[in-house]
């Protein structure tokens, strides 16, 4: 004997449909809003300070006629660049490591766990962790001291996109590599890793938009320094540290410069951002 | 020296010499004698038995494949079919749960033992995959990657070999403007093609193509099966298909696979025409599987 079943009023689930529909879309916007305050706030009090002295002169004292944050620029530039030649390709072996060597083993997983709580540690305890082990040692903040803090916080971002990008890519792939006599290795590195290699330079470019904008571990590491880098063991010019001193400082022109600093780190993080996806987007297409 | 001794020399050598042709002619003889009746036998399995983690996917398997001729492996899903295939170039061990038991000679010689190099077996006995697996390089270098891998070989002698594994797989005339063109560009049919053309410029002895057909139309899979065809006269071929018209086209053996056993092997006609076991006419006639 089966009873009659009765269908549920479906006003109700209409209803429930449309206000999760509708709190989802609130929320984005009210994220998209922020970002586009911050844009624009940053654009308003930044613009006024970017001029061909900003790229091309030193700081100066408050009140000078001719000031800019070329040393800043350089010193930036220089520590983010070393970061991505050591952060890089160690972050990359880590990957490979997790995907392609000890995938499904123990190890892997105790190592992806690691990478993972790397992850999270806050970029302020990175810094005061390389300030124990390089600048007490060798007796001064160094540019390099900057440049490693900066890769050891790349390194667990560019290990996790590896293993992630590399795990994606079909074993049916890695098996017809094999069946043709290739060795382990080459099929990492000429079959799979270029399977991955959109992806993973997506990753590479995140993660260098992420350290760009890092301050806390400058500020134990490279410190701040009014003349262009000569050398990388030396207290070294940043961007991050500037706006953090100029910002506090109570002269307007220091502030306006801090407003143009954060400008340009803004335009360039978007820049890669965007360019980051634009390339991922090729990949997919 | 004197004439007398050289020509006692000489005699002596003619002696040798015969004696040594004796020798060889016993060894021959000797040899012939040791030797399995089918003397053409490429690959030869053993008592395989296969196991995934603690699960066993095959039974005392024994398998023949024989020169120049096409052995088509059936039997319903999960019966151990691309299993089987896949111990003869030992690409299982690419997974670490996965484990074998049994010997497999190529041309007698036991390709599990742990002495041998895979690389070098792996070259000798090549694969064809379910799905086409172009690498993320140009047509060009999908088929020039093996070559440069296994030969010392010259700019001008890569492009002759290219081009003779391109016409060998039947897609020269497709893609003869193509070659720059990155691999995944092509139709399915001309992917599947392009592997197939990386598989024999290695030059290999042996074919295995694991249902090298199953994901692309049948326009493509029927140029693919004159390829087999083709192969014949240079390869060892088995090929897996779940298709039983096309092991009954283009195979000369034909072994059913069930549940993880062998249970018949035959001649083709012979197979499909008058099974001798049941469970194989059952299958054959669609009655299960």
């Amino acid at each position: 004997m089966t009873t009659t079943l009765l269908p549920r009023n479906p006003i109700g689930r209409k209803i429930l449909d449309k206000s999760v529909k509708g709190l989802s879309v609130a929320a984005s916007l009210l994220g998209i809003f922020f970002l586009g305050w911050i844009l624009m706030e940053v654009t308003n009090r930044g613009i006024a300070a970017i001029n061909w002295d900003f790229f091309t002169e030193l700081p100066a004292p408050p009140g000078e006629e001719t000031v800019g944050l070329s040393s800043a620029i350089v010193g930036t530039l220089l520590m983010t660049v070393i970061a991505v030649v050591v952060g890089v390709p160690v972050g990359i072996l880590s990957g490979v490591f997790l995907s392609e060597v000890a995938r499904g083993t123990r190890l892997a997983n105790a190592i992806r766990f690691c990478i993972n709580v790397l992850m999270g540690v806050p970029s302020i305890i990175i810094g005061l962790f390389v300030y124990t082990i390089l600048v007490l040692p060798l007796g001064q903040f160094s540019g390099f001291a900057g440049a490693i803090s900066l890769a050891v916080i790349m390194l667990p971002v560019v290990a996790r996109t590896t293993d992630d990008m590399l795990v994606l890519v079909p074993n049916a792939l890695r098996e017809s590599a094999l069946a043709l006599g290739t060795p382990k290795w080459r099929v990492t590195f000429d079959i799979v890793l270029r399977a991955a290699k959109t992806g993973m330079t997506t990753g590479v470019l995140l993660a260098i938009a992420r350290v760009s904008g890092e301050t806390a571990p400058l500020l134990f590491t490279s410190l701040n320094s009014v003349y262009m880098p000569e050398s990388l063991m030396e207290p070294t010019s940043n961007l991050t540290v500037t706006i953090f001193n100029y910002a506090m400082s109570p002269y307007a022109d220091w502030q306006q410069m801090a407003w143009g600093a954060s400008l340009l780190i803004m335009i360039s993080v978007l820049s890669v951002t965007i360019f980051a996806r634009a390339a991922f987007k090729e990949r997919t297409r | 020296m004197s004439l007398a001794m050289k020509a006692i020399d000489e005699q002596l050598d003619t002696a040798e010499a015969k004696k040594k042709v004796d020798a060889a002619t016993k060894v021959k003889q000797v040899t012939e004698s040791v030797k399995p009746a089918a003397t053409n036998i490429k690959i030869s399995s053993k008592n395989i038995n296969f196991f995934y983690g603690d699960s066993q996917a095959l039974f005392n398997n024994n398998l023949d494949l024989e020169v120049g001729k096409v052995t088509a492996i059936i039997g319903p899903s999960g019966c151990g079919k691309s299993t089987h295939l896949r111990i003869l170039n030992r690409i299982f061990e690419l997974y670490r749960e996965q484990r074998v038991d049994g010997e497999v000679l190529l041309d007698g010689k036991n390709i599990l033992s742990k002495s041998v190099d895979v690389l070098e077996l792996r070259k000798r006995v090549g694969m064809i995959f379910q799905k086409p697996t172009p690498f993320p390089m140009s047509v060009f270098d999908n088929v020039a990657y093996g070559l440069k891998m296994h030969y010392r070989i010259s700019r001008k002698e890569i492009a002759e070999r290219v081009e003779e594994a391109l016409k060998g797989a039947a897609l020269w005339e497709e893609v003869k403007d193509k070659l720059k063109k990155p691999g995944m560009a092509l139709s399915g049919g001309q992917q599947q093609r392009l592997c197939i053309a990386r598989a024999i410029a290695v030059e290999p002895e042996v074919l295995l193509m694991d249902e090298p057909t199953s994901a692309i139309d049948p326009v493509a899979t029927s140029r693919i099966e004159e390829l087999v065809e083709s192969f014949k006269k240079k390869y060892t071929v088995a090929i897996v298909t779940h298709n039983m018209q096309q092991a009954a086209r283009i195979s000369d053996i034909t072994a059913f696979f069930y549940k993880g056993e062998i249970i018949e092997v035959g001649d083709t006609r012979e197979f499909f025409t008058n099974p001798k076991n049941k469970q194989t006419e059952d299958y054959i006639t669609g009655r299960f599987g």
